[in-house]
C-alpha cells in the first residue's frame, strides 16, 4: 500500500505532524518502534513555561493537538510571571505522563486517514533527490510521496552512566541503527547532541515535612482556545521545593571523573540551559545551593521527577547524591539518572518549509533538528505536517514569521542561524515579544489554521465573534467618557488614582497603570469575556509599545520582502567576504531579511548583495 | 573592487616627500611598468626599493618604493606606496604615468571603504579614517587619531556591559520565573544603572557636539548694517585681504568665507552683505541670504558702529540674533560716540576700530571664552566623531529616557527592558556590534538555571 505521507516517530513532533497531514486529508502512516510510547514524555512532566507555553497556545491556534491533550491531562495549572508584563506571561502544567500519551493515542486512533504501525524505519528510499518512502528493517518498503522525519533522539542513541556506554533509545527502548548513516550518505552533516534526564524517586519513600509545597493557580487555566477545564483548580496536585545541601556538593566534587560527562565518556555537546547538576556544581562553584522541584510524574504510578538534579554519575554515586537531599535520606529510586547521546543532522540543511534542501518532500522535525522540548518539538511536527500536505496540494508552504509566533522565531534560528548545542526558546530569542503573548496567540495565528483546514468552520465562527467584540468593546470605550463630577472623582480617589481634572474616555482612562477593566466596570456596563476584556485591556495599557514593536517589525518584514532567486550564484558577486560567501551559498537565505540573521555576514556584504540584485534583478 | 586604484595621499605641495599610493590586484604589476629597479613582482612583502619612475626612457623621479602584498596591507589588497621628492609637478606626473599603465583614479576616501568592505577594518575605525582625511586642523587630527585607538569604542564597551549585565539578568527572570536564588532585578536596580547612563550619555553627546566643532570648525556669521566695517573686521581676523572692502554702501553682496585657527580651533567666518532695506533687487537677494545664514550659525558676530545712532535695522539684527552665541562688536571706536545701547543690557559687547589691533585681540578672547577653546582641547578624547555616530547616541539617550519613565509610570520591568534593549542595540550600532545572541551567551555564562 502506498501512502501519501508517512511520519518516522510518534513522539510529540511525530504526533502533530501524522495529525495535521492526516486532518488535511491525506492518508498518513505513522511508523514508531513501539506503539507504547506513542506522546511519551520520556523527561519532565510538564509543558509549557516562558515561551514554551506561548508555542502551546500558538499550535494550538493553528489547529494542533498539544493543547488539548495538555488540557486533559493536567494535574496542575500555573500562569508564570504574572508579575510582569503581558508579553511575557505564560502558562506552565504539571501533565499526567500516563494520561497524556493516553488521551494522545485515542486522538491519533480516532482520524480518519491515519494509520499507525509498529516497525523501525532504517533507511529511506530516494531517487533523484527526491524521497519515494522508507525501508524498514526487515528490507519492506513502504511507498509515499512525503515523508517526515521524528525520529527524536533515537538516531544512534546511546544512554551514558558512569563510565557505561549502552546502545538504546530513552527507557531502554530500540535505537534506531543506521537511519543516520543513511542520511549521510544522503549528504546531511550529521552533529552528536547530549541530553539527560535525572532521577525518579518513590514518592512514599519522601520525607515532605522538609520540603516546601509549590501549588497550582486558585484560578483555572487551559492552553487550548477550546476553554475546556479538566481539573479544577482544587483537585490540582502539589508540586515540592528542596535545595541541595553542602554534602550533595562535596559527593558530586569527590566523584566527578566518575560521571560519564567529566570522566570523558560523552561526545555530543549538551545544551547550555539544561545543565546537569555536576555542571551546575563546578560552573557555579560559589552557590551554596541549588534549587530542585520534586513533581509528580502521574496519578497512576509512584514516580516523583527531581526537577535540576539531572546527572550522569554511576548508580551507586546518584544514590548517595539522592539521599544527601533534605527529605530524600530514605528515599528510593526507581529510575536512575541518565544522560543520552543521538545524532542529529545541522538544520542549516532545511529550509523554512522544514523540507530537506538536499531530498524533496523529505521533512524533519523536533530533536532531529537539534531543538530540545516537547513543545519545540511539537511545533516543528506541526509544520512539517502542514508544509508536507500542502505542497501534496500544490500550495506555498505556511511559513510563519518573527514577528507572527514563537514558532516563526524556532524555525528561522533553525535553519538560519543552526544550532551548537540542543536549542530551546527562550522569550529572548524573539525580537518583537510583546506581539507574540499567550494572551493573542488565536489572534496571530487563527486565520492560518483556518485556511490551511485544521480549524472547523465552528471554531472559526467563535473566533471571529470574539474579534468583533474585541473591536466592540474597544469602540465602546472609546466613544464613552467620564467628567470630573465628584462622585466619579471619589470613587477615582479610593481606588487610589489620581483625580480627573478634565473629561476623559474609558478606553484613556484604562490606560493609566493602576486602573483595571474591574474598575471601568464602575461606570459601564460591560458583558464580555474575559479573553476579549484582556485584550482590549493590554492594547489600551501598552499602545505604544504595540506601536513601536510594530514599527520595528515593519522594517524587517520589508528586509522580507527583498527575495533572494532560488538560482543565485554567490561566487558571481563581486567584493564579498569570503565568510559570508560561504555561509549564504550554505545557508541559501531565500530574503534579504534572512541573509542579515547570519551569523558572519555582515552589514557590507548584505549591501553588496542587495546593490547585486538591483543590478541583476 | 576588482581594478587598481591609485592616489596621491599627501597633501599637494607641503611637505618634502608626497606619496603615491596603489592598491588592487594589479597594483605590483602597473608600479613594475613605470619603475626602473629591482624587478617589483618578485619584491618580498614589507620591502622598501630604492629606484626611479619612468615614463617611457625618461626618469620623472628617484623613488623609494614600499610593498605590501595582500593580506597585510591597509586595504588587505596588495599596495604599492611610492615615495617622490614632493614637488606638485612630479607627483602629478607620477600619479599619470601610474594611470596610463591601468590604475584607475581613486574616489575620495575610496581606500579605506576598500579597507572596511575587505573587513580589515570596523565602522568606527573607518570613519576616524575619512576624519583624519578630511580633518582640518590639529584638534580634530588629534581627535581622529585617539579613536583609531578605540578610545570611543572602549567607552561604548562599558555602557555597553553595564546594559547587557541587567538584560540578562532581567531575562533569566522572565525566562526561569520560578529559579528562587536568582535574584530578581528590581526598579531600583535598573534606575541606578539608567541614571548612570543617562548622566554619561549627557556628557558623551554634549561634547560629541564640541567635538563636531572641533572637526568642522566653528561656523561665525557678521552681519550689521551696511558699511558699519563688517568686511574690515573679517579681514583684520583672517589678517588677508579677501573681501571687498570700500566706503560704499552694498559693496558686499556675495558671501565671503574664510577660515582662521584658534587656539588650534578652526574657525569658519563668513561675511554677509549688509543688512538694510533695499530696491536693488541683487543687493536685496544678499539680505536676505545674509539673514538666513543666523539660522544656521554656531557663531554670530553683530557689527555695530560706534560713530552712528542705533537704527531701526540695528534694532532688527538684535533682535533676530537674540538667542544665538553672539558677540556684539562696536566697531570705529576711535569715532565719536553717539551709539547708546544701553537699554538692551547686552552681554559679550566688544569694541575695536580698524586702525589698532587691540580690539580684534578681544574679539579673538571673547570667541575663546565663549566656547571654552581652552576646556574643549584638553579634555579626553570621549567623543562621537561624526553626525551618525551623535545621532546613535542620541537615539540610545532617548530611549534610556523612555526606560526611566517607564519605571516612574510603574509599567511591568519586561516593557522596561525593551527600551533598555534598544538603548543597547543603537550604542551597538556606533562600534558595528550587533551580535543577537550577546545576551543570551551572558545569561548562560552567569546564571546557573536548567532542569
Amino acid at each position: 500500500m502506498k501512502y501519501e505521507i508517512i511520519v518516522v516517530g510518534g513522539g510529540h513532533a511525530g504526533c502533530e505532524a501524522a495529525l495535521a497531514a492526516a486532518r488535511k486529508g491525506h492518508t498518513t502512516l505513522l511508523i514508531t518502534s513501539n506503539i507504547n510510547n506513542i506522546a511519551d514524555m520520556p523527561c519532565n512532566p510538564s509543558i509549557g513555561g516562558p515561551a514554551k507555553g506561548i508555542v502551546v497556545r500558538e499550535i494550538d491556534a493553528l489547529g494542533g493537538e498539544m493543547g488539548r491533550n495538555a488540557d486533559k491531562a493536567a494535574l496542575q495549572t500555573k500562569m508564570l510571571n504574572t508579575k510582569k508584563g503581558p508579553a511575557v506571561q505564560a502558562l506552565r502544567f504539571q501533565a499526567d505522563k500516563i494520561t497524556y500519551p493516553k488521551e494522545m493515542l485515542k486522538t491519533l486512533n480516532s482520524t480518519v486517514n491515519l494509520t499507525i504501525k509498529e516497525a523501525m524505519v532504517e533507511k529511506l528510499v530516494v531517487k533523484d533527490q527526491k524521497v519515494e518512502g522508507v525501508e524498514l528493517e526487515d528490507g519492506t518498503i513502504i511507498e509515499a510521496d512525503s515523508v517526515i522525519l521524528t525520529t527524536g533522539t533515537y538516531l544512534k542513541a546511546v544512554v551514558l552512566t558512569g563510565s557505561t556506554r549502552k546502545p538504546s533509545g530513552p527507557h531502554g527502548e530500540r535505537e534506531s541503527k543506521f537511519l543516520s548513516d543513511n542520511l549521510r550518505s544522503l549528504g546531511f552533516s550529521i552533529k552528536r547532541l547530549k541530553t539527560g534526564t535525572p532521577q525518579r524517586i518513590d514518592k512514599n519513600t519522601i520525607n515532605y515535612s522538609k520540603t516546601s509545597e509549590e501549588k497550582g493557580d486558585s484560578i483555572p487555566h487551559t492552553f487550548s482556545f477550546d476553554n475546556i477545564v479538566y481539573r479544577e483548580p482544587k483537585d490540582q496536585i502539589s508540586c515540592h521545593l528542596i535545595y541541595t545541601t553542602p554534602k550533595t556538593h562535596e559527593i558530586i566534587k569527590e566523584h566527578l571523573n566518575e560521571s560519564s560527562m567529566y570522566g570523558g565518556y560523552v561526545e555530543g555537546v549538551g545544551p547550555r540551559y539544561c545543565p546537569s547538576i555536576e555542571d551546575k556544581v563546578v560552573r557555579f562553584s560559589d552557590k551554596e545551593r541549588h534549587q530542585l522541584f520534586l513533581e509528580p510524574e502521574s496519578l497512576f504510578y509512584d514516580d516523583i521527577y527531581i526537577q535540576g538534579f539531572s546527572t550522569s554519575m554511576p548508580n551507586e554515586i546518584q544514590d548517595l547524591m539522592v539521599h544527601s537531599l533534605p527529605g530524600l535520606e530514605h528515599a528510593k529510586i526507581l529510575k536512575y539518572g541518565y544522560a543520552i547521546e543521538y545524532d542529529a543532522i545541522d538544520s542549516k540543511q532545511l529550509k523554512r518549509s522544514l523540507e530537506t534542501k538536499l531530498i524533496e518532500n523529505l521533512y524533519t522535525a523536533g530533536q532531529i533538528n537539534g531543538t530540545s522540548g516537547y513543545e519545540e518539538a511539537a511545533a516543528q511536527g506541526l509544520i512539517a505536517g502542514i508544509n508536507a500536505a500542502l505542497k501534496l496540494e500544490g500550495k506555498e508552504p505556511l511559513i510563519l514569521k518573527r514577528n507572527e509566533s514563537y514558532i516563526g522565531v524556532l524555525i528561522d534560528d533553525l535553519v538560519t542561524k543552526g544550532v551548537k548545542d540542543p536549542y530551546r526558546l527562550l522569550t529572548s530569542r524573539a525580537e518583537y515579544r510583546l506581539l507574540l503573548r499567550n494572551d493573542n496567540a488565536d489572534l496571530r495565528l487563527r486565520d492560518y489554521g483556518y485556511q490551511v483546514g485544521l480549524i472547523s468552520d465552528q471554531q472559526y465562527q467563535v473566533f471571529k465573534k470574539k474579534i468583533e467584540d474585541i473591536k466592540e468593546l474597544t469602540n465602546l470605550l472609546q466613544t464613552t467618557r467620564i467628567t470630573p463630577k465628584k462622585e466619579v472623582n471619589e470613587y477615582i480617589e479610593q481606588i487610589p488614582s489620581t483625580p480627573l481634572k478634565d473629561g476623559i474616555s474609558l478606553y484613556d482612562f484604562l490606560k493609566r497603570p493602576e486602573i483595571s477593566i474591574e474598575n471601568i466596570k464602575h461606570f459601564i456596563d460591560i458583558e464580555y469575556t474575559l479573553e476579549e476584556e484582556e485584550q482590549v485591556e493590554v492594547n489600551a495599557k501598552y499602545e505604544g509599545y504595540i506601536r513601536k514593536a510594530n514599527k520595528e517589525a515593519e522594517k524587517m518584514l520589508a528586509l522580507e520582502e527583498k527575495k533572494i532567486p532560488d538560482n543565485i550564484d554567490y561566487e558571481l558577486i563581486p567584493n564579498l567576504a569570503s565568510e559570508a560567501r560561504q555561509k549564504l551559498a550554505e545557508i541559501k537565505p531565500t530574503t534579504i531579511g534572512q541573509a542579515t540573521r547570519i551569523s558572519g555576514v555582515n552589514p557590507a556584504d548584505i549591501s553588496i548583495l542587495m546593490v547585486y540584485l538591483k543590478r541583476n534583478g | 573592487m576588482n581594478d587598481t586604484i591609485a592616489a596621491i595621499s599627501t597633501a599637494l605641495g607641503v611637505g618634502a616627500i608626497s606619496i603615491v599610493r596603489l592598491s588592487g590586484k594589479d597594483a605590483i604589476e602597473i608600479a613594475n611598468k613605470c619603475f626602473k629597479g629591482k624587478d617589483l613582482t618578485t619584491a618580498e612583502s614589507h620591502t622598501i626599493n630604492y629606484g626611479h619612475i619612468i615614463d617611457q626612457d625618461e626618469i620623472i623621479d628617484e623613488v623609494l618604493v614600499s610593498i605590501m602584498r595582500s593580506p597585510k596591507s591597509y586595504t588587505t589588497e596588495d599596495v604599492v606606496e611610492i615615495n617622490c621628492h614632493g614637488g606638485i609637478i612630479s607627483t602629478k606626473r607620477i600619479l599619470e604615468t601610474l594611470l596610463l599603465h591601468g590604475a584607475r583614479l581613486a574616489e575620495p576616501g575610496e581606500f579605506t571603504k576598500r579597507a572596511f568592505l575587505n573587513g580589515r577594518i570596523d565602522l568606527v575605525k573607518s570613519e576616524a579614517v575619512m576624519d583624519i582625511i578630511e580633518s582640518k586642523s590639529e584638534e580634530a587630527n588629534k581627535l581622529a587619531l585617539s579613536q583609531l585607538t578605540g578610545t570611543t569604542s572602549k567607552m561604548i564597551k562599558r555602557f555597553r556591559k553595564k546594559l547587557k549585565q541587567l538584560l540578562a539578568s532581567i531575562e533569566v527572570n522572565i525566562d526561569y520565573p520560578e529559579y528562587l536564588d536568582i535574584e530578581v532585578v528590581t526598579k531600583e536596580q535598573i534606575s541606578i544603572v539608567i541614571s548612570e547612563m543617562k548622566k554619561d550619555l549627557e556628557t558623551v553627546i554634549k561634547e560629541s557636539k564640541n567635538s563636531v566643532i572641533i572637526k568642522e570648525g566653528i561656523k561665525t556669521v557678521i552681519v550689521g548694517r551696511p558699511n558699519v566695517g563688517k568686511s574690515s573686521i573679517l579681514n583684520k581676523l583672517l589678517e588677508q585681504e579677501k573681501a571687498i572692502v570700500t566706503d560704499i554702501a552694498g559693496t558686499t553682496r556675495d558671501i565671503v568665507e574664510g577660515e582662521i585657527y584658534l587656539d588650534g580651533i578652526l574657525l569658519n567666518i563668513i561675511d554677509t552683505a549688509g543688512i538694510r532695506s533695499t530696491d536693488d533687487i541683487v543687493e536685496q537677494m544678499g539680505v536676505e541670504k545674509s539673514l538666513s545664514m543666523i539660522d544656521d550659525a554656531d557663531l554670530v558676530i553683530v557689527v555695530l558702529n560706534n560713530n552712528e545712532e542705533l537704527s531701526k535695522e540695528d534694532e532688527n539684527i538684535l533682535n533676530k540674533t537674540n538667542g544665538k552665541p553672539r558677540i556684539i562688536v562696536i566697531n570705529k571706536n576711535d569715532l565719536n560716540k553717539k551709539l547708546d545701547i544701553s537699554k538692551y543690557n547686552l552681554k559679550n559687547v566688544v569694541e575695536t576700530n580698524t586702525n589698532t589691533v587691540e580690539g580684534i585681540k578681544d574679539l579673538k578672547q571673547k570667541i575663546i571664552e565663549l566656547f571654552e577653546l581652552e576646556t574643549l582641547k584638553s579634555k579626553d578624547s570621549n567623543y562621537l566623531t561624526n553626525a551618525r555616530q551623535i545621532s546613535l547616541a542620541k537615539q540610545a539617550y532617548k530611549s534610556i529616557i523612555e526606560a526611566e519613565k517607564g519605571i516612574n509610570n510603574d509599567l511591568p520591568i519586561d516593557m522596561i527592558e525593551i527600551d533598555l534593549k534598544e538603548a543597547f542595540d543603537f550604542l551597538g550600532e556606533i562600534i558595528g556590534e550587533t551580535y543577537s545572541e550577546e545576551i543570551l551567551d551572558h545569561l548562560f555564562a552567569n546564571f546557573c538555571v536548567g532542569k
